[in-house]
Parts: C-alpha cells; sequence; structure tokens
C-alpha cells in the first residue's frame, strides 16, 4: 500500500513539474510539448483513479491531438513570438495572477480534503440497470444507455465547432482544401511511418470499438486513433485532406448524428420514450450507434485538427 | 492520506496553475493552452470523485468518468475552434498578442 502511495506520490509530483514548465517555458514551441508529455503522464493518473475508459481519452485527445493542434498553431506564429514575449506582464501583475491561483488552488484542496465520506455515487443504481442494456462496461452503458442525451448532444457540439472552424474560412477558399499541401520525402522516416502504421492503427481501433460493450474502449477512443492514422497520412503527404464541398464528407460528418437521432426518435413508438431502446435489441442498437459515430468522430476531430480551408480545390 | 485525496489535491494545483498561466502568458496560445490545464485539474476532480464513489466491484463510480469522456471531447472541440480564431486573427491583422490593435483607443474591458 506505501509503495503504492509512493509511486502515485512522483507521479504527481511528475505531472506537476511538467505542468509548471508548460506554463513557464519560454519557447512556445516547447511548451506545446510539454503538453504532449503532460497528456500521457495525466492519462496514467486515470488509470490510478481506475477510469481506463477515461485514460484512453485523455491520451488520445489530450497528449496526442491537442498537441499536434498547439504544435501546428506554434510554428505559424513563430513570427510573432519575439514581439509576444515582449509583451509579459512585469512582476507586480505576475504577484497578483499567482496570488489568484494559488487561492483558488487552496480553495479546491479545501474541498478536496472535506468531500463527504461516504461518498455519494450512483454505482448501485447502474449496477441494478446494467443487465436491461446487455453490456459490461458501465461507462459505456451510462454514455450510450442512461445519459444517452448527453451524448448524443455531444456529437452535435462536435459539428458546430467544426463548422465554426469553417467558417472563418477567407472567401476565395471557400470550399477548398483544409491545411497546406504537405511535402515530405516519400522515402523518410515519416512517409515509412505513414505506410506502416494505419493498417495497424485502423485494425486496434476497430477492437478498441468492439470491446468497448464489455471492456474499456469505445467509440471516442476508437475514433481519435482513427483521426490520427488519417493525419499522419495526410501530413506524410501520402493523401490529401478533402474539399470540404465534398458532399461524401459532409454525410460521413453527420452520419453518427443522424443515426443516433433516427434510432433515439425509434424508441418513441417501439420503446415508449426518445433514446429509449426496444427490450432484447439495446446491445445491437448501441453498437450500431457505435460504429456509425465513429467514423464521424474520427473525420470531425481530423478536420478540426486541420483548421478552416487554406487553398482552392485544384483536384 | 490516500490515493484519492493526492490526485484531488494535483487536480486543485493544476487549476490554479492553469489560472495563472491564464493571466500571464502574452501569446494567445499559451493561454489556451493554460486553459487546457484548468479543465483537465477540473476533470481530474471529477475522476477523484468517481473514484471515491467506487462501490460493489465497479473501481468508480461510472457517471462522472462518462461525463468526463464527454468533457474532454467537448474541451478538445473548443480548443480547436480557439486555435483557428487565433490563427485566422493573426493572417488578417499580423497580431502575435490580444493586446488592441490601436494603443490610442482604451482597451476594451
Amino acid at each position: 500500500m506505501n509503495l503504492a502511495l509512493l509511486f502515485d506520490g512522483m507521479l504527481v509530483v511528475l505531472i506537476l513539474a511538467v505542468a509548471v514548465w508548460t506554463v513557464t517555458v519560454r519557447d512556445s514551441f516547447a511548451a506545446g510539448i510539454g503538453y504532449a508529455v503532460y497528456g500521457l503522464l495525466l492519462a496514467l493518473a486515470w488509470v490510478r483513479l481506475a477510469a481506463v475508459d477515461a485514460a484512453l481519452t485523455e491520451a488520445a485527445i489530450g497528449g496526442g491531438l491537442t498537441s499536434v493542434l498547439m504544435i501546428r498553431a506554434t510554428v505559424r506564429l513563430r513570427a510573432g513570438e519575439a514581439a509576444a514575449r515582449a509583451a509579459t506582464p512585469g512582476p507586480l501583475p505576475r504577484l497578483l495572477a499567482a496570488l489568484l491561483g494559488g487561492s483558488v488552488a487552496a480553495g479546491l484542496a479545501l474541498v478536496v480534503l472535506a468531500l463527504p465520506d461516504p461518498a455519494p455515487t450512483l454505482a448501485p443504481q447502474v449496477a441494478e440497470h446494467i443487465a436491461t442494456t446487455g453490456l459490461g462496461n458501465a461507462v459505456t452503458a451510462v454514455l450510450l444507455s442512461f445519459r444517452a442525451i448527453d451524448t448524443l448532444l455531444e456529437a452535435v457540439v462536435l459539428i458546430y465547432a467544426l463548422i465554426a472552424v469553417w467558417t472563418l474560412t477567407p472567401d476565395r477558399f471557400w470550399g477548398g482544401r483544409p491545411g497546406p499541401k504537405y511535402e515530405t520525402d516519400p522515402n523518410g522516416m515519416l512517409a515509412y511511418l505513414a505506410r506502416l502504421l494505419p493498417p495497424i492503427g485502423i485494425v486496434v481501433a476497430v477492437y478498441v470499438l468492439w470491446v468497448g460493450a464489455d471492456l474499456p474502449g469505445g467509440k471516442f477512443q476508437a475514433g481519435t486513433l482513427l483521426a490520427a492514422m488519417w493525419l499522419l497520412a495526410i501530413m506524410a503527404g501520402l493523401t490529401e485532406a478533402p474539399p470540404i464541398s465534398r458532399r461524401w464528407l459532409r454525410g460521413v460528418l453527420v452520419a453518427g448524428t443522424v443515426v443516433f437521432l433516427a434510432i433515439g426518435f425509434a424508441g418513441v413508438p417501439l420503446a415508449g420514450a426518445f433514446l429509449a431502446y426496444p427490450e432484447g435489441f439495446a446491445k445491437p442498437l448501441i453498437v450500431a450507434i457505435e460504429a456509425a459515430s465513429m467514423l464521424s468522430i474520427a473525420f470531425t476531430l481530423a478536420l478540426l485538427v486541420l483548421g478552416p480551408p487554406e487553398r482552392r480545390d485544384q483536384a | 492520506m490516500n490515493v484519492p485525496t493526492l490526485f484531488g489535491l494535483c487536480g486543485a494545483v493544476l487549476v490554479g496553475l492553469g489560472l495563472y498561466g491564464l493571466v500571464v502568458s502574452p501569446q494567445p496560445l499559451r493561454k489556451i493552452l493554460a486553459f487546457n490545464l484548468v479543465g483537465s485539474g477540473v476533470f481530474l476532480l471529477f475522476g477523484v470523485v468517481a473514484r471515491r464513489g467506487a462501490a460493489l466491484g465497479m473501481g468508480g463510480d461510472p457517471v462522472p468518468q462518462a461525463l468526463v469522456i464527454t468533457g474532454i471531447v467537448v474541451a478538445f472541440s473548443a480548443t480547436a475552434l480557439a486555435v483557428a480564431l487565433v490563427l485566422r486573427l493573426h493572417d488578417m491583422t499580423g497580431a502575435a498578442t490580444l493586446a488592441p490593435a490601436d494603443a490610442d483607443e482604451p482597451p476594451v474591458a
């Protein structure tokens, strides 16, 4: 027990050290790298908190996609880096900010120490009703059955975010391709990895999606993995991002939400409530929603990383 | 001290640290990064609440765990939108910070 606590203590020290470095390091590029390390360390913390589903999501999105997004953006803003650094506030504002951050942290720490014991929990209710869903993974049961409305709205939020990003397109590039055209050495390491990894990544993603019903995993983790594989192929110059005006692309982006909504509304006549599943059909319907959502999530996440179109569709 | 409390304190410090970075970093991207630190600290507190609710053979209360997964994905989409806004601002004005472009004009509060 004490040894485990020692490991956790070291993990917390590492997480905080990397977080301090990410905030204080001079070079923004280094901060982006720091955030990737931070995301992976945080995923370990989630494992220690027995939340493996959240750990997978944090590693894939916090450590992976957010860092790719940040590093790409820092490279593009490099020219303004020196001017921006010169605008760093003086000692007094920094001290006040430290006081603010410190007091909020102290307040939260007091709350953590004063959490009620025994802790309130919904686990018994979940355990009581999980049999009706046919699922073995309680988190998936919450996401797609007990709190399915949250997950549905989240899928909508993702699409709205992508539409908002696309609205930032300059008029002349509307309907064009996001991101620059990546030119890399076709015999280089990046192109090699971009040929080698995607087949493995796709198999792993399908596996993660499938076992998500009973074990940690599911559509978000699988979708993020697919998005990463696609981004790798794009950034290695093996393929190009599609023009955002393509109908097939828009179809794929909304497919997950459309399937989710269709099954949700079908529940009104068949099971008596929106998003209710007819008895005995819960698991196949949930797997269908997850499979359709995985593709939509993968395309949406990758296109969110790539940003608004930057060049005309010349193909 | 037990494991959830330790990570709970870690989450509290992360929120404070992120808040500090949000205020003092002049670069908009660093502000976004700091905001993500605040977010991950809050998620970690959620994880602690979930872990404390462990019961009936489940490692934690699955409801907050599921909400955290939703939260991480939504936080990512908001981050992507914020980054796209910063890049577009930079393309249009060449601005590297969020300071008002005209020094004569009082900053809008």
